[in-house]
């Protein structure tokens, strides 16, 4: 026992590590495609160029119209980094006020009215909503946002109002309440910053999810449209190419596959950081 | 158990009809009309009108919201826009796709999940249990659409065990069209399996830390009896539910998945749709994917009660 749980110290640390590290090579990578990239990924540098395998001009090779697969990635991870984070702050943004409100009336109409709503949108996964409002405005990244963020909502929500449910009996808010203070003041200044940690570590998970979904959207046309690059419509290209160029379909999936491994592992490692407990019971 | 049924029952109806709700005026609300669109740009007013007639659209909202739902309920789902056939047989022939690919992968999903995650928690803090659950990790991380493009690379083109894509049809036989389902359903149900068996593993180490379980061990039972006759059947209520939303993720994953294998189901129709703006076809399919979501759970809900005898008398 003693000897599981010495390894599992060691290795959630350590999954912390690489975690924060995959994530940080996935934001910088998006960051300095502002700045610079290896080739101009809007422009066909040259056609004659196309389906190169890796080399030690292009390391990632090149697409089918000759553009550096390398440059397409780093401008490709503004788009899955930016849609992701969107979705998570619109989550957060509308869920957590609504799952403090629904705690604050634990057991009222309002909280059965914001906990019902909140299983109707569980009923349409993400997918469902992009398809709905695609085919009502048309396909784009802010509909990708909007989709994902949707679907976030109901997450943070639930999670907020069961965190705050059981804050709700401390002693130091039913002494807030003896002073006078009102639901919605001891909401935000007791039970919201005792649920930080909860947050932080369901939004790293969300925004890992976020990315796997905006990849999958662009996959099916419904996210970034082109000239955007994007790694999921980066894949929808090579699935054509993949007899010729299998190359082509390796390197976006391996940068989607490395972001959310990254993150999820950076959200294991905080939640164990955060709750000691469950380090101990080797959850 | 018999009352818990039907409060079950009555809250699924309720959930039914205002998913409907949601569907039909978020796409009651699109902007363009669809006669116009159906006829092109050079179409004559009266032509355009005359459709409008014809399609139903000079009725009131809720008379359209009622004749949808009534039409559905007898399965009549209304006349395609853009193919001028009756969108229930349309939906026949994808469904007798999607809906055994999606079955098929939770079946890979729970074959794989059950046994990896059991094991893993016998084996808990070991050696095999870190590689397992590292594995699992990868699994989750890894997005299903690419892993089936991967497969596609190593069992189509490479080894040529399968077939890249495409699906022959159910009256090609059963095996050549189950095979055909392979590839996909696998793609599906690796990411599903890997969560799965996450669940299973940390539900199993909750119940096996349970009093009962020190209470079976200490009349004699061995680790392994205690496991089996105690601690497995408590596990499965958090494992259920987890099933339960994945066979929503798998039916609607399958969206993505036929996309990469060619297979001409739902979700191909779907994003057809979209394009051809055909949104009677959207709107239905939509909705008939909201209800299996919708009904499973209900399924998860019954389930649990017959798990945990407690559950019936809580809600």
């Amino acid at each position: 026992m003693k000897e599981g749980g010495l390894i599992r110290a060691v290795l959630t640390s350590r999954s912390l590590v690489i975690g924060l590290l995959l994530t940080f090579i996935a934001v910088a990578a998006a960051l300095v495609s502002f700045l610079w990239t290896p080739y101009d990924h809007t422009l066909a540098d040259n056609i004659a160029n196309k389906l190169q395998t890796p080399s030690a001009q292009h390391w990632f090779g090149t697409d089918q119209l000759g553009r550096d697969i390398l440059s397409m990635i780093m401008v490709g991870a503004r788009t899955s980094i930016a849609v992701a984070f969107v979705a998570v702050g619109i989550g957060m943004g509308l869920g957590v006020p609504l799952g403090l409100a629904a705690a604050a009336r634990r057991g009222g109409l309002l909280d059965e009215i914001i906990m019902r709503t909140n299983d109707l949108i569980f009923a349409f996964p993400s997918l469902l909503i992009a398809i709905m409002i695609t085919a009502i405005f048309g396909p784009s990244a802010t509909n990708a946002i909007i989709a994902i963020g949707i679907f976030n909502i109901p997450v943070f929500a639930r999670l907020t109002r069961a965190g705050a449910l059981s804050l709700w009996t401390k002693d130091y808010v039913l002494s807030a309440r003896v002073a006078g203070k009102g639901p919605a003041r001891i909401s935000f200044e007791h039970i919201l910053p005792n649920i930080t940690n909860l947050l932080i570590v369901q939004g790293t998970i969300q925004f890992s999810l976020g990315i796997l979904a905006e990849s999958a959207l662009s996959f099916v046309g419904l996210g970034a449209q082109p000239p955007t690059p994007s790694w999921g419509r980066m894949l929808t290209d090579s699935q054509t190419l993949i007899y010729i160029a299998p190359h082509t379909a390796l390197f976006p999936g391996f940068a989607i596959l490395l972001t959310v491994l990254g993150l999820n592992l950076a959200g294991d490692g905080l939640r164990d950081i955060f709750d000691p407990r469950i380090r101990r019971t080797g959850r | 158990m018999g009352i818990y049924v039907v409060k079950r029952l009555g809250s699924l109806l309720i959930s039914l009809i205002v998913a409907s709700l949601v569907i039909f005026f978020a796409l009651e609300v699109v902007p363009g009309d669809p006669a116009s669109f159906m006829l092109g740009l050079n179409a004559q007013p009266d032509t355009v009108a005359a459709l409008r007639a014809e399609l139903g659209l000079n009725e009131p909202l809720p008379q359209r919201y009622a004749s949808w739902i009534s039409g559905m309920a007898v399965g009549d789902f209304g006349t395609s826009y853009t193919y001028r056939t009756p969108v229930e047989g349309m939906f026949a022939d994808r469904l007798v796709i999607s809906l055994p690919l999606a079955l098929y992968a939770l079946s890979l999903t729970v074959l794989i999940a059950f046994p990896v995650g059991i094991w893993a928690a016998t084996k808990r803090g070991s050696l095999t249990d870190v590689t397992v659950m590292g594995a699992t990790q990868l699994g989750i991380a890894i997005p299903n659409f690419w892993f089936g493009v991967l497969i596609v690379i190593a069992f189509a083109i490479n080894l040529q065990w399968f077939a890249a894509g495409g699906f022959p049809g159910w009256d090609e036989g059963f095996f050549p069209a189950m095979k055909a389902l392979t590839l996909p359903a696998v793609a599906l149900a690796l990411p599903q399996a890997s969560i799965l068996a996450r669940v299973m593993r940390s539900s199993l180490l909750d119940t096996l830390g349970e009093d009962y379980i020190r209470t079976a061990r200490a009349k004699g039972l061995t680790r392994r009896q205690a496991l089996w006759r105690h601690a497995l059947r408590n596990a499965l209520i958090p494992v259920l539910t987890i099933i339960g939303l994945q066979f929503s993720f798998l039916l609607a994953g399958g969206i993505i998945i036929e996309k990469v294998f060619f297979l001409p189901g739902l979700g191909s129709l779907i994003l057809q749709s979209i394009s051809q703006r055909d949104l009677i076809v959207v709107k239905s399919a939509v909705m008939i994917l909201v209800f299996a979501v919708i009904f499973v759970n209900f399924l998860v809900d019954l389930a649990y009660a017959w798990v945990d005898p407690r559950l019936r008398r809580g809600r």
